[in-house]
């Protein structure tokens, strides 16, 4: 599609859905908070300050501050960064590995598609978080084994969703024809059946984000993962938690907060997605 | 059924003694079905022999379960036969697996027109590019400004205004699309056309055209047809030779006109007394009621008719009638086809 | 007195696109043990007839005008309560794709006991021995052991029988059937439409038959009805529309469904399009594709004219 039909459609898409609009609109300022954070941040979100610890929130400081002084709001606006770019790295990479494997596993089937979900199966046979926390521990704290274990429990997922959409379509009288046109069967799976499945794959990725995102939180929540002092929405609501019960809710709230809002946007934005990107409504 | 009787019904309806375009010997596909005993197979298409001359328009007609579908599929070469042979213009394209064929010169030379139903079409790819796609891929055009002339000029001999070609599936109407089929496989100038149903979706104007400009293409290109439809009617306007199939197997051949008039048999008999027909309107007319038997491994020396056909003898329990001659190019496979219609064994 | 009329029917559907005029004017009536065609192509209107009838239109539709009276009672001022005790049991319809059309997970012995069951006021114990004498009725062979299978495991035409049985479970006095042999092989439509034929001259009931077959509708029915983008052109008996076509939109119909004597060159097709019917329509939707068009079709009311007392059509310059 061209740039300007692009545009067009997106046009038509948001203006016929405000909620998808008002969603895509937050997610572009988290996108804003976790491209230049540090430089939208009020102070440096590293900087203790004993004297100030777990102020409530006030002009000075809108969202207070943590145990150890440190202002809220800039912490939650830079650990958008870390936040958003692991779950978008884990899914993006999910999306590649499990399309790929999908949709060969749906076209050809036989040994491929055997393989391929036994693989699948013995990833889904535990519980996903827990075989994250497996995995992050046997390979160590850090963010690049929280995408990969994020990336692998995610996989099934998109791997299924890729096999039953080229094996639904496998059959069907475009295929055939590409064929018949010419095309060896590696040649019709990428250029004639993947474009039809990418649309609803990529709404499946939105919604999934979700997912990765509190995944990811959920693994630095319980200590695997990212290090303090790293601002992190997870680290910071598992340091905040301490302190619900002596009545500081700021502490864990915002970055919460912050989850919530960024799972449901991504949401939201699904479906806007697959109006976007259906070739059947484009205008 | 020998090799005699195959060939003759071909080299007395083609003049000249010469090689058909395309030659089907002793067709067969079967597929394994689980779950129905050991080694149980579903005999989709049994032991068919067909030819199809060149510049030729065959009919091939059957309910749904009788093979047809199978037979494209077997000759558009989707599917690899289980045995037998296919040979174009003599040379055995079925050597290779159906994968193979793809990269050979014989691929383009046999083409076919979906059903709109199907989605035929690319839901993401434009007209253009439906079209443009096998001209790349078959005829190996590189320059964009090549395939586009060719693209430009196939819409032009199907009536396709060039404004449509930018158009998605979904934009264009039913005869449209249909027409962005056909140029889809007469682009790279194939030799036989094979068309299955293309005009069921239409509505009867749009189908009028749409045979029309079919009868057109084949004269000016100068194709073969192998024209597959369960409207009787449609058929006997475009072909000359219709092939009447039944679980399987081909139970009458004949001329488009002997066939509606005089049907040899029972199956053909009342598949054309079907045809729905005003002139005949409260007449109570003998029907063909319940289903074919089952292709699930069918009995060999019983005909596949018995039990359902009218005349049902023990005879036909007991020996599968072959195909056999009937009067000039028409050939039937019933032990009573030579009879009086009507009378008795 | 007829038993189905429909007088002056006319519907629109709001859409997002636009008011979309679906229907206009249309005036048909059923008799007792009549079968009448409606015949057109697709966008004619005709199941949107259908459905308006039944009662069955989508929530975009609105009847803007017109009455529908069965039996001497006014459909459409019913109250719905009113409507579904009807629907069963007076009017029944047959639906297009026959699998598609019932449901899959209930074996259709039982679907069958549903109808009665709602509609028949039998006992319970009697609901079962109804079903089987219901699907014997339309020639089921084995109907004990048929009333026991799936709609899976029975073929098309099977199945189009079972919704037959079922629409005629509670002997209605009105049958729509839409499209009901679309998809079905030619000697199963054959069986089909002479089991709709008979029963419907048997049991005397009013009988609505929506194809786009002209062919069809040729052998079947006693009475044709011609749509054409929302308006009835032209009815007439069967006969008479087949042989003296009076629209010149019935002539080119004619003229483009082959039957068996047509010739290739003897085919023609209609020129033009379906005009949108979001957009002011002029009186004749058929005068942007006529070639006997003159200006004052565009301008004045189109009329009814009566050829003879059965055959009626909408022009101002029959053939």
């Amino acid at each position: 599609m061209s740039l300007i039909a692009l545009a067009r459609n997106t046009g038509y898409a948001f203006g016929e859905n405000r909620l998808t609009l008002a969603a895509a609109i937050i997610l572009a300022l988290l996108a804003l908070c976790a491209l230049f954070g540090p430089s939208l941040a009020p102070f440096d979100p590293l900087t203790t300050a004993a004297a100030a610890k777990l102020a409530p929130p006030s002009t000075l400081h809108p969202f207070g501050t943590d145990a150890l002084g440190r202002d809220i709001l800039s912490r939650v606006i830079v650990a958008a960064r870390l936040d958003l770019g692991m779950a978008i790295s884990a899914v993006a990479l999910s999306f590649l590995v499990g399309l790929a494997l999908g949709s060969l596993a749906g076209y050809f089937g036989g040994w491929t598609d055997r393989i391929v979900g036994r693989v699948m199966d013995t990833i889904m046979a535990f519980p996903l978080f827990v075989l994250a926390m497996g995995i992050v521990v046997a390979l160590g704290n850090s963010v690049l084994n929280i995408i990969i274990a994020t990336m692998i429990i995610n996989l099934p997922f998109y791997c299924r969703f890729a096999r039953s959409a080229v094996n639904v379509r496998r059959d069907l009288g475009y295929v055939e024809a590409a064929r018949m046109g010419g095309n060896g069967s590696l040649m019709v799976l990428l250029n004639h059946i993947v474009p039809n499945i990418l649309p609803p794959m990529m709404v499946q990725a939105s919604l999934n984000m979700g997912w990765a995102i509190l995944n990811a939180a959920g693994l630095s929540f319980i200590g695997l993962g990212v290090r303090p002092p790293t601002p992190e929405w997870g680290i910071m609501v598992s340091e905040g938690a301490s302190y619900i019960i002596s009545g500081e809710w700021w502490a864990f709230m915002f970055p919460g907060a912050a989850l919530v809002l960024a799972v449901f946007c991504f949401n939201m934005l699904g479906d806007g997605l697959r109006d976007l990107l259906d070739p059947r409504k484009r205008v | 059924m020998g090799g005699t009787v195959a060939r003759a019904y071909c080299t007395v309806q083609v003049s000249t003694v010469m090689a058909p375009l395309l030659e089907a010997r002793s067709l067969a596909k079967f597929y394994p079905i689980k779950g129905a005993g050991r080694g149980a197979k579903l005999h989709a298409v049994d032991n068919v022999d067909l030819m199809i001359g060149a510049g030729e328009s065959v009919g091939l007609v059957g309910e749904s379960g009788c093979g047809k579908s199978t037979i494209v599929r077997l000759l558009g070469r989707f599917i690899d036969p289980t045995s037998g042979q296919i040979l174009l213009d003599g040379e055995d394209i079925t050597a290779m697996s159906q994968a193979k064929f793809v990269s050979t010169p014989g691929r383009r030379r046999i083409q076919v027109v979906f059903q709109d139903a199907t989605e035929s079409l690319n839901p993401s790819f434009r007209a253009f590019q439906s079209i443009a796609d096998p001209l790349k891929r078959l005829l190996d055009l590189r320059k964009g400004a090549e395939i586009a002339k060719r693209v430009r000029s196939t819409a032009a001999l199907v009536g396709l205004p060039e404004e449509l070609l930018q158009r998605y599936p979904h934009q264009l109407s039913g005869g449209q699309r249909a027409r962005v089929g056909i140029a889809r496989a007469i682009a790279v100038e194939p030799s036989l056309l094979i068309l299955d149903e293309p005009t069921s979706a239409l509505d009867v104007s749009v189908q009028a055209v749409i045979l029309k400009l079919l009868a057109d293409l084949r004269d000016r290109l100068a194709m073969s047809y192998l024209f597959v439809s369960h409207d009787l009617n449609v058929v006997r306007l475009l072909c000359s030779r219709v092939v009447v199939m039944y679980l399987g197997k081909i139970v009458e051949i004949a001329p488009a006109e002997a066939l509606f008039t005089a049907p040899r048999h029972p199956y053909a008999q009342a598949l054309v007394a079907a045809i729905p027909d005003p002139a005949r309107r409260g007449e109570a007319r003998p029907r063909l009621d319940g289903s074919p038997t089952s292709p699930i491994d069918p009995d060999p020396n019983a005909c596949r008719f018995y039990g359902r056909c009218p005349k049902s003898t023990d005879l036909c329990a007991k020996s599968m009638p072959p195909l056999r001659a009937v009067g000039p190019d028409h050939f039937a496979a019933c032990h009573f086809a030579l009879s009086p219609i009507g009378g008795n064994p | 007195m007829a038993q189905l009329e429909i007088d002056n029917l006319s519907v629109e559907f709001r859409t997002r696109h636009g008011v979309v005029r679906a229907l206009e004017s249309v005036t048909l009536s059923v008799a007792r043990g009549e079968i009448v065609g409606v015949v057109g192509e697709s966008g004619s209107g005709k199941s949107v007839t259908a459905y308006t009838v039944m009662g069955l239109n989508d929530e975009a539709a609105e009847i803007t005008n017109g009455r529908i009276t069965m039996g001497g009672i006014d459909l459409l001022a019913a109250q719905p309560e009113a409507l579904r005790e009807l629907r069963g049991r007076e009017m029944a319809m047959i639906f297009q794709s026959p699998r598609t059309a019932l449901n899959p997970i209930r074996k259709v012995g039982k679907q069958i006991e549903d109808v009665l069951l709602e509609h028949a006021n039998l006992p319970r114990r009697d609901l079962k021995k109804a079903a089987i004498a219901a699907l014997a009725r339309v020639r089921i062979p084995d109907p004990e052991r048929r009333a026991e299978a799936y709609p899976f495991e029975l073929s098309g035409g099977m199945c189009q029988r079972v919704m037959i049985a079922m629409a005629l479970a509670c002997t209605p006095s009105v049958l729509i059937a839409d499209e009901p042999t679309t998809g079905l092989d030619v000697t199963t439509q054959a069986v089909i439409m002479d089991l709709i034929r008979d029963m419907s001259h048997s049991a005397r009931m009013s009988t609505l038959l929506i194809t786009h077959d002209l062919g069809l509708a040729g052998e079947y029915c006693d009475r044709i009805a011609v749509m054409h983008a929302g308006h009835i052109v032209e009815i007439a008996a069967t006969e008479a529309l087949l042989d003296h076509p009076a629209h010149p939109y019935t002539r080119q119909l004619l003229a483009a469904t082959p039957v068996p004597e047509t010739r290739l060159d003897s085919l023609t097709s209609i020129p033009g399009q379906l005009p949108d019917l979001r957009s002011t329509l002029p009186p004749c939707r058929f005068s942007g594709r006529c070639e006997r068009r003159q200006p004052v079709c565009d301008e004045r009311e189109l009329p009814w004219a009566e050829l003879s007392p059965a055959h009626i059509v909408r022009c101002r310059f029959p053939l």
